[in-house]
C-alpha cells in the first residue's frame, strides 16, 4: 500500500449523515470475484440521480470526500473501502465514522480524518463557494487545509504511523519475517503438509 | 499456574509477541474454498505477493457445486465464475486443489479430517465460520474473513487478539438414541446464540469422551452457532486411532513423536476457565429447533413455545417473529409438525457415520408420500464408502434422492433449495430465514431424527417408528 504523508486534491461536499455501506457500495456488487474495479459501484444508486454531487463536473474527479457524521455505518463489507478507493478517493473527512469502516480503511490506506462538525460546515461552505477548490489532508501534521482555513483532525498514533509508512496488515506482519523464518525452522517434523504422496 | 488446552496450542504458535500489539500466530493449515478466496488472491496479485507456504494450503470447491450432473458445466453464472476463478488461482499460485469430480473433492471441513490433515495441537484456518469443526481433534481452528485469507496466504501467520476460555462440561452418559447433534443443540439452547462470544469453548466430560470423532466434529462444528469462534476437544485414544494410517498422518518415528506431544494437549488440573457451563447428559433427549436461530431448540417431546412464555419484550418479539416466519402455532406438539423435505448432509452431519445412522433407520422402510429426502455425502470419499457398504441402495430403496458430494442444501448456493414456504428437517447447522433457499423453513435435527421424520412425514425420532 502507498505511503500517505500529505495529499492535496479536489474535494466533494457530501451533505448527508449516516452514509451506510449499502449506499457506498450496494450489495449486488458483492458477488464480484475481483479485488478492484469497484469504481462503478461507488455510490451507485445515488449516482443515478443527475443532481448528485459527484455528477457535477466540478466534483467528478474529487479525491477527498467531506461527509456528514456517522460515515460508513451498516454492514462490515470491506468492499465499501475498495469502492471509494477505486473511485479515486484518498481521504474521507467526517465528524464521526463507524468503527468497523474506519478499521477497514486503515487496512487499505484510505485516510479517515475526524474533524469537528463546525469545521465540516466551514469546509462545505468554502468548497461550495468555489467548486473544484483543492483541499489538503496533511497526515504528518494532522491538519486539513483549504484556502485560508486550517483545521486540526484526529487520528490515532498507530494508524497514522502505519499509513505514513504505507504498511498494510500484511506489511506489518512481514516486519517479523525473521521471526517467521525462525519459527518455521523449529516446527516439529511431524507436522503435516498438503502435498500429494 | 496451569494452562487450558486452548492456551497451550496458542502458546505453541506464537511467532512474535510485543506489548500493545496482538500476538502473531503461525498457521499450520490453511483451507481455501471458492467463495471467500477470490479477492484474497487478487489482493496478492495487486501487491505483487505470492503464497508463502503452498505446502500448508489446500483448496477445495464445495459451496457452489451441483450434486447432480456433475460432469456438465455449472449452469448458474455466478457459481460457475467462482469455480473458474478458484481453479485459475490455484494454478497460478501453485496450490493443490480438489476440483469437482476429483476423488478427494468434498466439503472443506470433511476433507481435511478424512485425509488426516487436521491433527491435535495445530492451528487451522479457513475463510468459513464452520472451521471450528477441526477443533474436535484438539486443534485451534477458526473461520477468518477474506482480508485475513490474503494475510495467511502471504505470511502463513495471523495477528490475533487474545480470547477467553469456557469449559462446557457434559457430565454423565448419554442415553441410548441421543446423538452428538442433540447435545450441541441442547448446549446452544442453554447458553444462547451469543453465549460463546469472545470465548474458545472446550467440550469436556464423560459424554464427550464417549463420542466418536464424527460426533465430536458435529459438536465443534456448531460452536460458531453459540457465538464462539472456536470449540475444542482434548485429543485421546479415540483421536489417535482415527488418525493412524490416514494419508497425511505422521508415519514411523514421526508418529511416535507426534503422539507423545499430543498427549500433553490436555487442560491442566490447576488451570482455570473464564467461564464454565455444565450439562447433565443423562437427561438429554432428541432435540429439534422450532425457530429461526439454532438457539431456538427444544426436546422433540415438547411443544411450540408461545410468545407469552417469554421473560422479556425482546424475547417475546423474537418468538413472535420466528413463529410467523416458520408458520407455527404456539402449543402445537413438535411431533405434529409435517415436513416437505428432509436433508441429510453438510459439514455438520455429512460424514460416513451420519449416513450409516440415517440408513439404519431407513432400512426396510419408505420415505412418506409427499416428502422429498435428499442425501448428500460430505465428500466423494464418504460417497464411495457409503456405496461400498451398500448404503446407497438403502437410500434409493427407501425412495430418497442419493446425490454427489457438496454443501448443497445447507446454504442453497447450488440448485438444491427448499422452495419458498416449504418446511425441511435438516441435519445442517443454520435455520436462519432463507438459509436453505428464499422463504425456506428449517428444523435442525440429527441424522436419526431426519430419517425417522422422512418416514413419518412429521418430526419424529426412530423410537416413534417402532411398534
Ligand atoms: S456444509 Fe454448510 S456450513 Fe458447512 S461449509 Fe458448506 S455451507 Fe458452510
Amino acid at each position: 500500500m502507498e505511503k500517505f504523508v500529505s495529499f492535496t486534491g479536489v474535494a466533494a461536499p457530501l451533505r448527508r449523515s449516516n452514509v451506510d455501506t449499502d449506499q457506498i457500495v450496494p450489495a449486488e456488487y458483492l458477488k464480484r470475484v475481483t479485488r478492484t474495479g469497484f469504481a462503478d459501484g461507488c455510490f451507485a444508486s445515488w449516482r443515478k440521480d443527475p443532481g448528485f454531487v459527484l455528477n457535477q463536473p466540478a466534483y467528478r474527479e474529487a479525491q477527498v470526500l467531506v461527509a456528514g457524521p456517522d460515515f460508513g455505518t451498516g454492514s462490515s463489507r470491506e468492499h465499501a473501502v475498495w469502492a471509494l478507493q477505486d473511485y479515486g478517493f484518498k481521504a474521507v473527512i467526517s465528524s464521526r465514522f463507524a468503527d468497523i469502516f474506519r478499521g477497514n480503511s486503515a487496512k487499505t490506506g484510505l485516510v479517515t480524518a475526524i474533524v469537528e462538525q463546525d469545521g465540516i460546515e466551514q469546509l462545505w461552505k468554502l468548497i461550495e463557494a468555489n467548486p473544484g477548490v483543492a483541499v489538503t489532508v496533511d497526515l504528518e501534521h494532522r491538519v486539513v487545509r483549504c484556502e485560508s482555513v486550517t483545521l486540526p483532525f484526529e487520528i490515532d498514533d498507530y494508524t497514522r504511523w502505519r499509513l505514513m509508512e504505507g504498511l498494510d496488515d500484511i506489511g506489518l506482519s512481514l516486519r517479523h519475517a525473521d521471526a517467521i523464518d525462525a519459527y518455521e525452522a523449529r516446527r516439529p517434523a511431524f507436522k503435516p503438509t498438503t502435498l500429494a504422496g | 499456574m496451569g494452562r487450558t488446552l486452548a492456551e497451550k496450542v496458542w502458546d505453541d504458535h506464537v511467532v512474535a509477541r510485543a506489548e500493545g500489539e496482538p500476538d502473531l500466530l503461525f498457521i499450520d493449515l490453511h483451507l481455501v474454498h471458492e467463495v471467500t478466496s477470490p479477492q484474497a488472491f487478487d489482493g496478492l496479485r495487486a501487491a505483487g505477493r505470492g503464497v508463502r507456504r503452498p505446502d500448508l494450503t489446500l483448496v477445495t470447491e464445495d459451496h457452489n457445486i451441483p450434486t447432480i450432473d456433475i460432469d456438465r458445466p455449472i449452469a448458474d453464472p455466478v457459481s460457475a465464475e467462482q469455480v473458474r476463478v478458484v481453479r485459475r488461482n490455484a494454478e497460478e499460485f501453485g496450490l493443490r486443489i480438489f476440483s469437482m469430480g476429483d476423488r478427494e473433492n468434498g466439503i472443506v471441513h470433511v476433507v481435511g479430517p478424512q485425509l488426516g490433515l487436521t491433527q491435535p495441537g495445530m492451528t487451522v484456518v479457513c475463510g468459513d465460520s464452520h472451521t471450528s469443526t477441526h477443533g474436535a481433534f484438539g486443534a485451534l481452528a477458526f473461520g477468518i474473513g477474506t482480508s485475513e485469507v490474503e494475510h495467511v496466504l502471504a505470511t502463513q501467520t495471523l495477528p490475533l487478539k487474545p480470547f477467553k476460555t469456557m469449559a462446557i462440561n457434559v457430565e454423565g452418559a448419554l442415553p441410548a438414541g441421543v446423538t452428538a447433534k442433540d447435545v450441541i443443540l441442547a448446549i446452544i439452547a442453554k447458553i444462547g446464540t451469543g453465549g460463546g462470544q469472545g470465548y474458545v469453548l472446550e467440550y469436556r466430560g464423560e459424554a464427550i469422551r464417549s463420542l466418536s470423532m464424527e460426533g465430536r466434529m458435529t459438536i465443534c462444528n456448531m460452536s460458531i452457532e453459540a457465538g464462539a469462534r472456536a470449540g475444542m476437544i482434548a485429543p485421546d485414544e479415540t483421536t489417535f486411532a482415527y488418525l493412524k494410517d490416514r494419508p497425511h498422518a505422521p508415519k514411523g518415528a514421526d508418529w511416535d513423536a507426534a503422539v507423545a506431544y499430543w498427549r500433553t494437549l490436555v487442560t491442566d488440573d490447576d488451570a482455570t476457565f473464564d467461564a464454565e457451563v455444565t450439562i447433565d447428559a443423562t437427561t438429554l433427549t432428541p432435540y429439534v429447533t422450532w425457530g429461526t436461530n439454532p438457539g431456538q431448540g427444544l426436546p422433540l417431546s415438547a411443544s411450540v413455545p408461545s410468545p407469552a412464555d417469554a421473560t422479556d419484550e425482546v424475547a417475546k418479539v423474537a418468538i413472535e417473529r420466528a413463529l410467523d416466519y416458520m408458520g407455527l402455532t404456539p402449543g402445537t406438539p413438535l411431533r405434529d409438525i409435517n415436513v416437505d423435505m428432509v436433508f441429510v448432509g453438510s459439514c455438520t452431519n455429512g460424514r460416513i457415520e451420519d449416513l450409516r445412522a440415517a440408513a439404519d433407520v431407513l432400512r426396510g422402510r419408505h420415505v412418506a408420500d409427499g416428502v422429498h429426502m435428499l442425501v448428500v455425502p460430505g465428500s466423494v470419499k464418504v460417497r464411495e464408502q457409503a456405496i461400498a457398504e451398500g448404503l446407497d441402495q438403502v437410500f434409493v430403496d427407501a425412495g430418497a434422492d442419493w446425490r454427489y458430494a457438496g454443501c448443497s442444501m445447507c446454504l442453497a448456493m447450488n440448485p438444491d433449495k427448499v422452495p419458498s414456504g416449504k418446511r425441511a428437517a435438516s441435519t445442517s447447522n443454520r435455520n436462519f430465514e432463507g438459509r436453505q433457499g428464499p422463504g425456506s423453513r428449517t428444523h435442525l435435527v440429527s441424522p436419526q431424527v431426519a430419517a425417522a421424520t422422512a418416514v413419518a412425514g412429521h418430526l419424529a425420532s426412530p423410537a416413534d417408528l417402532e411398534g
